[in-house]
């Protein structure tokens, strides 16, 4: 491991499927690490590789998946070079996963105590006695009332919103020390999501767990995560801390996704998503691929792709506004509006804010 | 479950009170009369055997007669064997009707299973490849002509099993394996379908994630639940396995009801035939109550709501 408080290091991973039109390049030149105890958010437009990204980091790909390059490192272990077996015996214990849908990913014909029992019996070898306690005092710690009681029920007498808190049971109950958790609300009801994302924050006060969160939608990352890491295309393209990624982003693709977030003054009215397109991925663009789609597009942008600029210690944005030779650009009015309250809340000068990059 | 069993039966009953009425009045409809071919029969000869059997009387008495005889088990007396009531004909022959069929559904939908589990988990390998077109071939050769080919290897030429006799489990090998290709092959096929539907849901991903390899993914989560919807196609294949024993018994000669079914239309053997009917419809009816009972009782969604969500 490059830094001691990393628990997952991704290197330049590159993923492609083979598809009947040709290789589609899902994944190109990913990095990123999770640091122990941290709760980091990826954030992206659909089609930008979250999922694709996760996966890989599960070691459960889709069959025309390739990885074409780069690493995964967990605690020092390379997982792109381990066998099947051995990944299954990280997968569930080391490694837990959190699914989208909660309707469809439980085993309908399995009662649900047995379900969250699973996990230990495997990797642990407990009997089923000893399991079955242990799940049931899972089942008490998120939140599902009567549990002795409905331990022996099956999915289809739970609600979504209870079938989700006995996901996330299945995947706290061997204390992993990862849990990725794939747009984990995104199929559930506004109400009932404000409710598990509580209980996951509740629930990562209690044990100590490093979260790769997923989600397109930015307004829930502000009260979850620590840190964001914006995906476009196969790419990151930038990442910081919560504060810096919400109140001074500096990739346009970052500035969109912000501006079609639905605040207060928004809400109920058609947001403005990004317009444009991202990329073929058959065929990703030679320069930087949100180019077409940029309203500060530079010359430079469609030949060369941008490298990160360093803004702070902890921020990073892949374009080439931050370069020492680009023209000074201002960004959206709305962006602005943020940069200014950061600016108070560091108790520094808009400049300064605006000026960060190096 | 009592309230739905009663309500069950009493549709059993119904079906079976619908059936005989259909039939009862089929029979009448149908051009010909038992004594059609018995031309050296007087006009007065013929008088007294309808009096003997009630032909005479209006329609709507004979229909009332025979539903009260139907319903104390009094199918009246064949036509063919004078002396043989009805239900005696169907009781002294069912019993290799039954063994015949029961053999032949076990062994074709275990056998369905487990070459259907294969192909799924197996899919788009030589062996799915292979247990595709085994299956494809059951469902499109006919049984009467499987019947015939399994006679003329396996009993005339190899002299394996005997042919067109009936007596110990030796006899019934080749018929059973004739019956039992259909719903071999409709299981197979079913199950693959049923098993790659299930391999690729969200919960199995899930077991993945939860560090399960493959053997335990397949025992505990995907062959249960590709089981379950096994059961909807026993009615259906009992339905095939019972035409299929109309021919099949005459192939190889065996004394069930089906043999005996065939024989009675070729003598317009009315109380037979209407008999025998019945007997297929009230089997058929136990084969559908039953799967629904077991259903209910194997699949959680159903056990508590009744029906499925
Ligand atoms: N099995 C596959 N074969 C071919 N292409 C694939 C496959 N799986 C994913 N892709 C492609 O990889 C890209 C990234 O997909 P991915 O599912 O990671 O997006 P995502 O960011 O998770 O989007 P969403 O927000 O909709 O979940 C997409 O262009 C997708 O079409
Ligand atoms: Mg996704």
């Amino acid at each position: 491991m490059e830094n001691q408080n990393d628990i997952l290091e991704v290197r330049d991973l590159k993923v492609n499927f083979d598809t009947y039109a040709g290789e589609v390049k899902a994944i190109r030149d990913v990095s990123f690490d999770l640091k122990k105890g941290e709760t980091l958010a990826i954030v992206g437009e659909s089609g930008s590789g979250k999922t694709v990204t996760t996966r890989t980091i599960m070691g459960l790909m889709a069959n025309n998946a390739k990885i074409a390059g780069g690493s995964i490192k967990y605690k020092d272990k390379e997982l792109l070079k381990m066998s099947d077996k051995e990944l299954s015996g990280l997968r569930g214990n080391d490694i837990a996963e959190i699914f989208q849908d909660p309707m469809t990913s439980l085993d309908p014909t399995m009662k649900i105590g047995r379900q969250v029992a699973e996990p230990l019996m495997i990797h642990q070898g407990l009997d089923k006695k000893t399991a079955m306690d242990k799940a049931l005092k899972m089942l008490k710690l998120v939140g599902i009332t009567n549990a002795e009681a409905r331990i022996n029920d099956f999915p289809h007498q739970f609600s979504g919103g209870m079938r989700q808190r006995i996901v996330i049971a299945i995947a706290l109950v061997n204390n992993p020390e990862i849990i990725i958790a794939d747009e984990p609300t995104t199929a559930l009801d506004v109400t009932i999501q404000a409710k598990i994302l509580d209980l996951m924050n509740e629930l990562k006060t209690k044990i100590d767990t490093s979260i790769i969160f997923i989600t397109h939608d930015l307004g829930v990352v502000a009260g979850m995560a620590d840190r964001v890491a914006v995906m476009y295309a196969g790419k990151i393209v930038e990442y910081g801390t919560v504060d810096e990624i919400f109140y001074n982003p500096k990739h346009p693709y970052t500035w969109g996704l912000l501006n079609s977030m639905p605040t207060i003054s928004t809400k109920g009215n058609s947001l403005p998503s990004i317009p444009g397109t991202p990329p073929d991925l058959l065929d990703p663009p030679k320069g930087d691929a949100f180019a077409p789609r940029n309203p500060y597009v530079l010359k430079i942008d469609t030949l060369e792709q941008p490298p990160f600029f360093k803004v702070s210690n902890t921020h990073y944005a892949a374009t080439w506004l931050l370069d020492k030779r680009a023209p000074k650009v201002t960004p959206p009015a709305q962006i602005v509006e943020r940069q200014k309250t950061y600016a108070k809340l560091k108790g520094v000068s808009l400049e300064q804010v605006q000026n960060g990059g190096e | 479950m009592v309230k739905y069993l009663s309500k069950r039966v009493f549709y059993l009953v119904l079906t079976l009170f619908i059936v005989t009425t259909i039939t009862f009045f089929m029979m009448k409809l149908m051009p010909g009369t038992p004594l059609t071919n018995q031309e050296k029969l007087s006009p007065s000869e013929i008088h007294t055997i309808y009096q003997q059997y009630g032909l005479d009387k209006p329609v709507w008495q004979q229909y009332l007669n025979y539903l009260g005889g139907a319903v104390t088990g009094n199918f009246g007396t064949s036509f063919q064997f004078s002396d043989q009531p009805v239900s005696y004909l169907i009781f002294s022959r069912i019993g290799a009707s039954l063994q015949l069929g029961i053999q032949a559904m076990i062994i074709g939908v275990l056998a369905g299973i487990v070459v259907g589990a294969i192909g799924a988990i197996k899919r788009n390998t030589w062996v799915d490849t292979t247990t595709t077109i085994i299956s494809i071939l059951g469902v499109s050769v006919p049984s009467f002509v499987l019947a015939v080919l399994l006679q003329n290897w396996f009993g005339l030429q190899l002299r394996w099993f005997p042919i067109a006799e009936w007596g110990g489990i030796n006899y019934t090998v080749l018929p059973t394996l004739a019956l039992a290709a259909l719903p071999f092959a409709e299981t197979a096929r079913f199950m693959r379908t049923e098993m790659i539907d299930v391999l690729n849901s969200d919960y199995i991903e899930l077991a993945k994630a939860k560090g399960l390899h493959q053997t335990g993914i397949i025992y505990h989560h995907a062959l249960r639940n590709s089981l379950i919807p096994i059961i909807t196609i026993v009615g259906p294949l009992a339905v095939n396995i019972m035409t299929g024993s109309m021919v099949v018994e005459n192939i190889f000669s065996i004394p069930g009801i089906g043999e005996q079914f065939v024989k009675s239309i070729l003598t317009n053997d009315y109380p037979t035939i209407m008999g025998l009917t019945i007997m297929y419809s009230f089997m058929l009816c136990v084969v559908l109550l039953l799967t629904d009972i077991v259903y209910g009782i194997i699949d959680p969604r159903i056990r508590i709501t009744g029906k499925k969500d």
